[in-house]
């Protein structure tokens, strides 16, 4: 069966799918990701998905559970490389992807990974915001 | 308006979805269809043709190439035999589904392309006519 690989770097997951996926290998992706992220203790996923030509509206619902997931995993999830008219014909279409992290190169998309990672290590500003509301 | 060419491809599993995409693309590129309406209309018919194997439990798709007098564009009908649509105003709403996806399908398309016809009879089927004109320059 076809199978996206992913690449461990560090603390950072890498995926980059670079075929139309269906079905069977959405699911088998989000399986094998949940998988790593915890036997890894992953803090960061890095999507790039600069080779697809289109998102239709399945594949947008399975890039938002796969973020969601990871998040509930406590791992960022960070989406890069989205071709512009992609993003001209999703909106269009409705797909909103709201609450995914975007960057438009696997550079940035790293850089803001490392961001938020840092960000729950040393501030915890939502610790001191929970805080807040219990006074 | 008449039909240049034509070719059929069955939908009756996903890899045929797979395989409308391509030939829609195709056709899309033969045209010479800027990037962004390419990428309009190869996501539409993605759409519609997993449509037609969700909810019309399979059929088939027909890329038509077609001219005016003055302009050229593509159409693409895809045909089931399914269940057919009990409300299909409601079905064009965003957000209803019945089926696995965002709701966004006939919706959807239908923002995407020029031209956007559905026939549906209970039991008996439905068929889904989109078209895209080359705009001119």
């Amino acid at each position: 069966m076809d199978r996206i690989p992913i690449l461990k770097i560090g603390e950072t997951l890498l995926v980059t799918i670079q075929v139309d996926f269906h079905d069977r290998v959405a699911l088998a992706l989000l399986e094998d990701l949940s998988e790593k992220i915890v036997n890894f203790s992953s803090k960061g996923l890095l999507i790039d998905i600069s080779a697809l030509e289109m998102v239709d509206s399945f594949m947008g619902r399975i890039l938002g559970n796969i973020a969601k997931t990871s998040r509930l995993l406590d791992c960022h999830c960070v989406l890069v490389g989205m071709q512009p008219a992609i993003a001209i014909t999703i909106t269009e279409l409705g797909i909103t992807l709201s609450g995914i992290h975007t960057a438009l190169t696997a550079e940035d998309g790293l850089a803001l990974l490392n961001k938020l990672v840092n960000a729950k290590k040393n501030g915890k500003p939502s610790a001191k915001k929970q805080e807040a509301k219990w006074r | 308006m008449a039909v240049k060419s034509q070719e059929e491809r069955p939908i009756s599993s996903e890899e045929d979805i797979l395989t409308v995409r391509n030939s829609v693309k195709r056709v899309t590129a033969l045209l010479n269809f800027s990037l962004v309406n390419q990428t309009k209309i190869i996501s539409a018919a993605s759409e519609l043709a997993r449509n037609t194997l969700e909810h019309g439990k399979g059929g088939r798709s027909i890329i038509q190439l077609i001219n005016d007098p003055d302009r050229v564009g593509i159409r693409i009908i895809f045909e089931d035999k399914g269940p057919g649509i009990a409300d299909i105003s409601q079905a064009l709403e965003d957000g209803f589904t019945s089926g696995r996806g965002m709701g966004l399908g006939l919706g959807g398309a239908k923002r995407l392309m020029d031209d956007f016809q559905i026939e549906s009879k209970e039991n008996e089927g439905t068929t889904v006519t989109v078209t895209k004109w080359l705009e001119k320059n």
